[in-house]
């Protein structure tokens, strides 16, 4: 009996107990896996993307497909220029593959769930308005009508 | 078991969902695109009476030409505002028809459309500009009817009285075909 009391007892700070630890983070993680989703694609165009006011939420992302036009990333103008590209899934393409990843997208979705498709056209604010016309045209064509034109949120 | 080292391997884990997931929530300006004309309908289309129609248009400068004067963009949104509420009838303006809404009764609809054309030149910067002060004088003006008969803002009504207030203050925004004004970019 050796273990209590005694003279010998020596004051021992106990140690944080850091089993409580592991229980916050698990937390943390919970709510950024909840919270965010994950990235598709790898951006292959710098967008920054204009302000605007009366901006709306987008309802379904799961039915959205994005369509992102601007100039390539640093590492690609060697490749391609500094020219304004349009960048659907992973790869650059012209405005004729459009139709292609329209139908492709609108198989992957349920059927009653066709309708409510989305287009996102995210844009740089420096793009010219002619490609975004010959897209808007492309999409006409594949009647994908539904469009968003990205913008983030910005005080006036 | 020694539990210390599970905290490190949920760290591991928050990171990796931090660095491969995005958070915010995608935002913007949603729009319908009018369907691709028929050949023979199209002639008739443009025959909609002058008066419901304002032209606004974005050159390569991003100049803005609403109706027929140069403006500048603070201006567009009461420009636009006044063509859609015409205070005094002027006949110059978009004529109203009077309507049975569901649930409200009749109300004078204004039958103004708002015709946006762009050159290929135009900045998407400036589209999206112009496009913006367009929704948020659609946007004001059904906050002024709800204000009025709700005596709310229009984000704070109901499901159905935002029905309501839609059909009061429809939104018509029509892109026009685009003009091809020479491929210079």
């Amino acid at each position: 009996m050796s273990k209590f009391g005694g003279s010998n007892n020596k004051k021992e700070v106990p140690s944080m107990t850091s089993s409580s630890l592991s229980d916050i983070v698990f937390m943390l993680l919970f709510f950024f896996m909840v919270t965010t989703q994950m990235r598709e694609t790898e951006n292959k165009v710098i967008v920054k993307i204009p302000e605007a006011s009366e901006v709306v939420k987008l309802e379904r992302k799961d039915l959205n497909s994005y369509i992102n036009i601007g100039t390539p990333i640093k590492s690609l103008q060697a490749m391609y220029g500094t020219e304004a590209r349009i960048q659907l899934n992973d790869s650059f393409k012209t405005t004729d593959d459009i139709r292609d990843f329209i139908a492709a997208e609108r198989e992957s979705k349920s059927e009653q769930d066709r309708q409510f498709m989305t287009t996102s056209i995210r844009a740089d604010q420096d793009v010219r308005m002619g490609i975004i016309t010959d897209v808007k045209q492309e999409l006409r064509r594949c009647s994908a009508l539904k469009i968003m034109y990205s913008a983030r949120k910005g005080g006036k | 078991m020694n539990t210390s080292s599970t905290a490190d391997i949920a760290f591991l884990l928050l990171c990796y969902f931090l660095m491969t997931t995005t958070m915010g929530s995608q935002t913007g300006l949603s729009r319908r695109l009018p369907p691709m004309p028929d050949k023979d309908q199209k002639v008739e289309d443009q025959k909609v009476n002058r008066r419901n129609i304002i032209q606004v248009k974005i050159n390569s400068a991003d100049r803005i030409l609403a109706g027929s004067e140069p403006i500048d963009i603070s201006q567009l949104k009461d420009k636009i505002k006044e063509f859609l509420t015409n205070p005094m009838n002027d006949p110059n303006l978009p004529e109203k028809e009077v309507q049975d809404i569901e649930g409200f009764g009749e109300y004078p609809v204004s039958k103004g459309i708002i015709s946006l054309q762009n050159d290929r030149g135009t900045s998407y910067q400036a589209y999206i500009a112009v496009q913006n002060e367009l929704v948020k004088a659609v946007n004001e003006l059904r906050d002024d009817f709800s204000r009025k008969n709700y005596s709310k803002v229009f984000s704070q009504l109901t499901e159905e009285q935002q029905g309501i207030v839609k059909k009061a203050v429809p939104q018509f925004i029509s892109e026009a075909e685009p003009k091809d004004v020479g491929r210079r970019r």
